[in-house]
């Protein structure tokens, strides 16, 4: 029942959280000077022809009113229409999702492998020279931001020694009719992988890019976690058993050592999304964020709030889906 | 603050030393830039566009660092960019801190209403993707250099309020704190001279990392082309140039990539050594 009542909780205070996001941005976007109607018209048009249009949009009647006809078109899932587009923001940002969603899975996954790998060789080699060394690569991952590891990126492998995309999705010449957004992953189903190679090839630096700060956590929390594990009874029942190193610490101290950075890892995955807006832009990839710094640009409003909630729903989606994991994990909670 | 065990301190180390240093050269930099630069950062030369750095082939004397696709002297624009950075960094920084902190203690202190009210505002604010939120910031605000701090300060403030809402809490439990109650110090009281002391330390490691992401807020707005006035030399701008003709003139990006780089390094490793030396439990 505990469980239960947290779960009712964590939706209420979610619902909460998506609801002042919508109020912020709607309010914030509608002081925007300038005009986004008289933007789309040709040089010639009448004041008639402005304020057709406006009315047209919803944008003659108070920001409340707007407000509340927007709320209503939400539930049913209308979240209005681009303005810089002409086509409805809730195809646009669905159309536009998936490829920010592989980025971020494949980001996650390169932080995941490298982080780990950091964290077991810290582990392995503790006390050692490697372990030092391990240490001051995290700090330094850690200090520079996505954008700035991007720019090294492009800089190493695009230029010094080009051996990846530094820009778009996916090579035009290779874009075989795709049923959905997601190439990469319908590329591996339909087993061509000359595709999947390409695309790769222009994700592999973005989701570097990404990961790095993140394996940084990874490797300082789960060393770090893994250190206490290693000192614990169990452990050392399992080494007087005669276990070697290399079991002691992937059976016996890993899955233990996983769980308190799991948390942690959940809330970064967060900012992690959040870095593909300028990620994204920075390798001109066609995702979310590339598509929400041109609606800020050329003052869509629609769009930008239809972009800046689905931002939103994600994060606390992240946040929801960590937390049951960490339950379903946690023996110590799955029978609570 | 004193430490119990007496005044064993540690040396300062190379990571303060290096980290300080640069910052203390950037700040001369920035501070005498009209005499360091030797070239006027806003002049264009055509027939000089895209030089090379001193020591490669074609290289035009007097332009240390070559020159971008109008031939302005990438040096020259990299001193005067610095005190761009420069001056976002200490202050927004400091109004970031100030604020941020400022709620984060009340929060942790008063805890109640107040606490659930900030707390709440902390929460939407995690929602929104940082990034995405500056440049609507600049768009509403306009571009210029105090959008850029007003901006910073809006997005940024939940970083201090968090961490410094969790260490109020945990010092307001202590029995320190409860005496100096029973004494009679009024709440506001015992939270400016027994909180704010002890959480010290964590808001200078925090304001220091807090200056060197600003800078890097700066430098990503003057990348979409949303930061000041775009004849202003910025290292964002020229990085935005510089990535553009990047097959052709590497060093438009380089050059003021390594500065940013550094500058962002060196605020957060003096913000990282701030705090292992600060902090009492590990001195």
């Amino acid at each position: 029942m505990a469980l239960l009542r947290n779960i009712l909780i964590r939706l209420i205070t979610t619902l909460v959280t998506l609801f002042g996001v919508a109020v912020i941005v709607f309010v914030v976007i509608r002081v925007v000077p300038g005009n986004p109607i008289a933007m789309m018209l040709p040089p010639g048009a009448t004041d008639a022809d402005i304020a057709r249009l406006q009315a047209q949009y919803g944008f003659d009647k108070s920001i409340f009113e707007q407000f509340v006809i927007w709320l209503g078109g939400v539930v049913q899932g209308d979240f209005g229409q681009s303005i810089s587009l002409r086509q409805p923001v809730a195809q646009l940002v669905l159309g536009r999702l998936p490829a920010t969603l592989e980025l971020s899975l494949m980001a996650l996954l390169m932080a995941v492998l490298i982080g780990g790998t950091m964290a077991l060789l810290g582990t392995l080699f503790r006390n050692t020279r490697t372990e030092g060394a391990v240490d001051v690569t995290a700090g330094m991952a850690l200090s520079i931001p996505d954008f700035l590891w991007g720019l090294v990126l492009i800089l190493l492998f695009g230029v010094l020694w080009p051996v990846f995309h530094i820009s778009g999705r996916i090579s035009p010449s290779l874009n075989i009719d795709f049923t959905t957004n997601f190439y990469l992953f319908e590329a591996l189903v339909r087993l061509r992988f000359d595709v999947v190679a390409d695309l790769i090839g222009h994700m592999f630096m973005p989701a570097l890019a990404l990961a790095i700060p993140l394996a940084a956590i990874i490797a300082q929390l789960l060393k770090q976690s893994l250190k206490e594990t290693m000192h614990l009874d169990y452990v050392t029942l399992a080494r007087t058993k005669g276990y070697g190193e290399n079991h002691v610490i992937l059976r016996e101290a890993l899955p233990n050592a996983v769980l308190p950075t799991l948390t942690l890892v959940g809330v970064q995955f967060t900012f992690l999304i959040g870095g593909t807006v300028i990620i994204e832009r920075l390798f001109s990839y066609e995702g979310l964020g590339n598509m929400a710094i041109d609606a800020v640009i050329n003052r869509d409003l629609p769009l930008i709030q239809g972009i800046v909630i689905l931002f939103a729903l994600l994060f606390t989606l992240v946040n929801l889906v960590v937390d049951m994991l960490y339950v379903v994990l946690n023996p110590r909670l799955r029978h609570a | 603050m004193r430490d119990a065990r007496g005044d064993v301190r540690r040396p300062i180390g190379l990571r303060l030393w290096l980290s300080g240093g640069w910052l203390a050269l950037l700040t001369v930099a920035a501070l005498c830039a009209p005499w360091l630069a030797p070239k006027d950062p806003l002049m264009q030369d055509l027939f000089l566009g895209r030089m090379p750095p001193f020591w490669m082939e074609g290289a035009e004397p007097g332009y240390l660092l070559g020159t971008d696709s109008l031939g302005r002297d990438v040096l020259s624009r990299i001193l005067y960019g610095a005190r761009l950075a420069l001056i976002v960094a200490l202050v927004a920084g400091t109004l970031t801190c100030v604020i941020g902190a400022t709620l984060g203690l009340m929060a942790g202190y008063y805890r109640g209403w107040t606490d659930r009210v900030i707390s709440r505002f902390v929460d939407i604010w995690m929602a929104f993707p940082p990034v995405l939120f500056a440049i609507l910031l600049i768009a509403v605000l306009g571009p210029g250099l105090v959008s850029i701090i007003i901006a910073i300060v809006i997005i940024d403030w939940t970083r201090f309020a968090r961490v410094i809402r969790a260490e109020a809490m945990s010092q307001g439990a202590m029995d320190y704190v409860a005496s100096a109650q029973v004494a009679g110090r009024t709440r506001f009281g015992t939270m400016l001279t027994e909180i704010l002391p002890n959480v010290l330390p964590t808001i200078i490691a925090l304001l220091t990392l807090e200056m060197g992401i600003a800078v890097i807020v700066e430098a990503i707005l003057s990348f979409v082309n949303l930061s000041i006035s775009t004849d202003s030399p910025t290292w964002g701008g020229m990085i935005a140039e510089g990535r553009t003709s990047v097959h052709q003139a590497w060093w438009v990006l380089v050059f003021p990539l390594i500065t940013l780089f550094l500058t962002v390094l060196s605020f957060s490793q003096l913000g990282e050594g701030l705090k292992d030396r600060f902090d009492p439990v590990l001195r």
